[in-house]
């Protein structure tokens, strides 16, 4: 019996419409055009901060190992985080779904009578529709790394995890800009561009009661909460309001601080082709008595949603060791071809493929899996070995095999069907005798001018296939 | 339950696997990374941080302040943000008074005058800990004398380094002063002027933070 | 090049895999890999009752579909001689997948361990195991390769086949842009997501075509039958009667440059 679907469930349905919203992107030779410009631009960026290959192999390795141990002492290490965080003075909040977690965010809003919460970039804070649940709370809740705030002006969603507004030209940050920001002169000049969105900004910053933000890495035995980030706007939310909320998964914690360094370098080189970003913020406490800035309270929100499902499974916690880098839909042919509004996710890219039906349930994402050669780019740059193929391959047989008792996952069997199922029993019945392989191939060779002209998809942009009139075997044959 | 009691029940219930042995992090970077002298260190923090668009200027103990007053005279700034608990912060204040700069000491929490720091404070001068060679990396311990924002809110962010205080790696930064016993409330590493790629891939400086910075490099020579 | 092949001495005999898509749809590749190989003095040994690797279903979610197919493959090799596979996709599934595949089941996972060490891909074996340097006979010409991802980077022999075509003094291999990246087949992702996958193998193609190559070779067939089938769909909508770019698997390609009186 599939588990049942908890009432917290979002309401994604992001397979519905998966191939419509491919379709539309594909067909757009300007949005093609930008987004294979920009994931040339990175993946170019990132292959000269690997110039050595031992290097890199190493170091993901290290990566790997340094993920894969601390998932495996997780439930231990979240517990340590959370006393050495509670001595520091920070307050440690837990939440099984996105509803709990909003309502822990917008409580502590409230409590302060806030009314502007100050965002830095947090794709859990995504996750969760932090920005929804406020609005309907009556707090304003304001993007403040760039590539948010244009997105959240356009009333859209990030099309990439590192680089939200990548579907979008400046030319058309230039409109938006001039349609939404008051009183500036239409520019598309990407200086002038920034320098607008700077001084919007920070007049927000000195003004918000909440500072929000994600967490990149949260060390254990110190009680620390590491941020990446370019802009600075991550320090702004983290520093100038009053009360700081961080909000991350369970799986972002690391036991020692040197685990840090590993994973920093590895992210930072993978993401962006930098060598190191130019802030690394490490934040063990609110402000002390005697300092003159810094939140005076800090809270961390620890986010499971679906990720102790994945944990449960041996293969299938090998999702858990992501570091959020963005390197796997830099190089994805598919993402290339769609961006990331197609997904209908989140997390878009093959990570996005992954992660997603964990916290949405296969109900709502058995078909994603389906968009995916198996080439394995992905897999080849992931800085923590993500064996991501084989973990579509999973999830693929998670979605279309017969739903049965004790699923690993979530709506296990929802893209079950029978005739699918029975289509293949048929192949393997059929390729597995020799007798029945050669019967249907010499037929086919036989009658392969029978093959209709229109094979379905496969003929919407190539011609037909046709058996050859020999078969290898009877060539040899022939040949004696 | 409690969602913490849940949480941590699903994840226990499933120990029975996972990776057990210690990662070697040391070992990794001892056969990974080179330990430079001094002079090395220097020279590779220098180009990194400049490649990430930060200036940089050779002083020493005795022309720091003459080199600083020339780069705020260049930038026809007049307003400097300093530290007065600090030495360097006194001798800043002393010296360029002289000079048409005003100094103003962050004095008070930030409260009492949030409005000033973000609308009249064109340049801050703080001092590093230390930095890192590999990625040319600015390492603050913000704290009662030099707080957070002195390196985030003013335009142009002035830092005084020295450069005995250069390691190679962030690794060794962090395993040498023993940080997993001594960390701030905020301990930072700061590469460069704050940025953003965010528009089309289009690099541009001063997102959010300083848009200039520019670090005194104390040596023995100059 | 894979390691088994550095360690390898050179065999007498082979077993030779020629893949479901070679025997059904690329015969001439397959007989032509044959001839190849005898013409290096080997006995090359043609199991009958082999069928296919079974990863179609394996890849499309369909293990235990999957694991009846293999199952019955892992039982036509018994003599301890390297299977040379003319595709690295299909190799990739032998090598690597058959002993993932029947973790559950000892007895064959013991044989799909066997099996496996003994898969080799047909431009590695040529190269690393036979030390095959092709002695060109043909006139001048420019072609492109496209390497397959599972050859590339399942199999990691991604540079033999272009080893293999630089022996050859006339042929300039032409490098096109986005060389790493897939075609778009990928098996029954391009019946799911046509979409996409179409739109991978036009600018496939298009990046071969702007090289100026006048053919196409790989050591996968299955990408030659996305690459060429959509080629020739474009040529049938532009109206050409002459394929602009053809194409074919690099056994043939090598067989034909070092026969004697070859014109290509």
């Amino acid at each position: 019996m599939n588990a049942p679907l908890p009432e917290h469930a979002l309401q994604f349905m992001p397979s519905a419409g998966f191939r419509a919203r491919s379709k539309e992107v594909v067909e757009n030779p300007f949005l093609r055009k930008s987004f294979r410009g920009a994931m040339d631009f990175l993946i170019d960026k990132r292959i000269t901060q690997f110039p050595d290959k031992e290097e890199l192999e190493s170091l993901r390795t290290l990566g790997e190992h340094i993920r894969q141990y601390n998932l495996g002492k997780l439930p231990d290490i979240l517990e340590q985080l959370e006393t050495r965080l509670t001595e520091n003075g920070v307050h440690v909040h837990w939440a099984e779904t996105p509803d709990e977690a909003n309502a822990i965010i917008l409580g502590i809003c409230q409590k302060h009578s806030a009314k502007l919460m100050i965002k830095g970039k947090s794709m859990v804070s995504e996750e969760i529709e932090l920005n929804h649940a406020a609005e309907a709370a009556g707090i304003d809740a304001m993007e403040s790394d760039m590539g948010e705030y244009i997105v959240q002006l356009a009333g859209e969603k990030p099309s990439h995890i590192i680089m939200p507004a990548i579907h979008k030209t400046k030319e058309e940050i230039a409109k938006l800009f001039y349609e939404k920001v008051p009183g500036i002169d239409y520019t598309d000049n990407v200086d002038a561009l920034i320098q607008i969105g700077r001084n919007v900004l920070r007049e927000k910053f000195l003004v918000a009661d909440i500072g929000l933000s994600g967490v990149n890495f949260a060390v254990a035995e110190t009680g620390t909460l590491c941020l990446v980030e370019n802009e600075g706007n991550g320090r702004m939310s983290t520093t100038v309001p009053p009360v700081h909320i961080a909000i991350t998964g369970i799986e972002k914690i690391v036991e020692k601080l040197e685990h840090v360094p590993p994973l920093l370098s590895l992210l930072t080189r993978s993401a962006t082709g930098q060598n190191i970003s130019t802030y690394f913020n490490m934040i063990s406490g609110p402000r002390k008595s005697h300092e003159k800035d810094g939140p005076t309270e800090v809270h961390l929100v620890l986010l499971d949603n679906g990720r102790s499902q994945a944990y449960a499974d041996e293969q299938l916690r090998k999702t858990l060791q992501c570091i959020r880098c963005g390197a796997c839909m830099n190089h994805c042919p598919v993402y290339t071809r769609i961006g990331g509004h197609a997904y209908g996710t989140t997390y878009p890219g093959p990570i996005g493929k992954i992660i997603s039906p964990h916290m949405l349930g296969l109900e709502a994402t058995a078909t994603m899996a389906t968009a995916s050669s198996l080439c394995g780019a992905c897999g080849e740059v992931c800085p923590v070995k993500i064996p991501i193929p084989d973990l579509l391959m999973r999830l693929r047989e998670e979605s279309f095999t017969a739903p049965h008792a004790n699923p690993a996952m979530r709506g296990q069997g929802a893209g079950y069907s029978a005739l699918v199922t029975g289509i293949w029993r048929g192949w393997a019945f059929v390729y597995r005798s020799p007798f029945w392989y050669r019967t249907v191939t010499w037929l086919g060779s036989r009658f392969g001018w029978l093959m209709p002209s229109k094979q379905g998809p496969w003929t919407t942009v190539r011609v037909p296939l046709k058996p050859a009139p020999k078969r290898l075997r009877d060539m040899l044959k022939e040949r004696g | 339950m409690s969602a913490r009691e849940r949480i941590l029940a699903k994840l226990r219930a499933s120990e029975k696997f996972g990776e057990r042995v210690e990662p070697d992090v040391a070992s990794w970077f001892a056969g990974h990374r080179r330990v430079e002298s001094g002079a090395e260190k220097a020279a590779r923090f220098r180009h990194c941080i400049e490649l990430a668009h930060a200036e940089v200027y050779n002083v020493n103990r005795g022309s720091w302040l003459q080199k600083l007053w020339e780069v705020l005279a260049a930038k026809e700034i007049t307003r400097l943000l300093v530290s007065p608990g600090t030495e360097h912060g006194q001798r800043a204040m002393s010296g360029l008074a002289d000079n048409d700069i005003e100094c103003r000491g962050y004095d008070q929490a930030i409260e009492q005058w949030k409005d000033e720091m973000f609308h009249q404070t064109p340049a801050s001068l703080t001092t590093a800990r230390a930095a890192i060679a590999e990625t040319g990396t600015l390492v603050l311990w913000p704290d009662a004398d030099e707080p957070r924002l002195m390196s985030l809110v003013p335009p142009v962010h002035i830092v005084l380094l020295d450069a005995s205080k250069i390691y190679n790696t962030f690794y060794e930064a962090m395993q040498q002063e023993g940080w997993k016993d001594s960390l701030p409330t905020n301990a930072l590493l700061i590469s460069g002027p704050s940025k953003t790629a965010d528009i089309q891939v289009t690099l541009a400086y001063g997102a959010h933070g300083p848009k200039e910075l520019i670090v005194l490099l104390l040596g023995e020579e100059a | 090049m894979s390691e088994q092949a550095k360690n390898s001495q050179r065999p007498t005999d082979i077993y030779f895999f020629a893949t479901c898509v070679v025997d059904q749809f690329y015969p001439g590749a397959g007989l032509d890999a044959i001839t190849l190989l005898e013409r290096e003095g080997i006995r090359v040994h043609f199991p009958e009752e082999q069928t296919c690797c079974g990863q179609p279903a394996y890849t499309s979610g369909f293990p235990d579909e999957a694991r009846k197919v293999a199952a019955h493959q892992l039982t036509l090799f018994p003599e301890n001689w390297p299977v040379v596979v003319p595709s690295g996709s299909c190799g990739g599934m032998m090598k690597h997948h058959y002993p993932k595949l029947f973790a559950n089941d000892p007895a064959r996972q013991a044989q799909a361990e066997a099996l496996s060490s003994r898969v080799y891909e047909f431009t590695d074996f040529l190269v690393n195991v036979l030390g095959y340097q092709p002695e060109d006979k043909g006139s001048d010409c420019t072609i492109v390769l496209h390497t397959s991802c599972a050859a590339r980077r399942e199999m990691d022999v991604h540079l033999t086949g272009r080893q293999l075509l630089g022996n050859l003094s006339h042929v300039k291999v032409a490098l096109q842009d986005h060389e790493s990246e897939c075609c778009g087949f990928g098996g029954t992702f391009s019946i799911k997501q046509p979409e996409i996958s179409g739109a991978m193998v036009e600018d496939k193609v298009k990046s071969l075509k702007a090289t100026g190559a006048e053919r196409v070779v790989s050591a996968d067939c299955g990408c030659l039958m996305n690459i060429l089938g959509h080629a020739a769909w474009k040529d049938k909508q532009e109206g050409r009667s002459t394929p602009s770019l053809p194409g074919e698997h690099i056994a043939s390609f090598l067989l034909r440059r070092t026969e004697e009186r070859s014109s290509k």
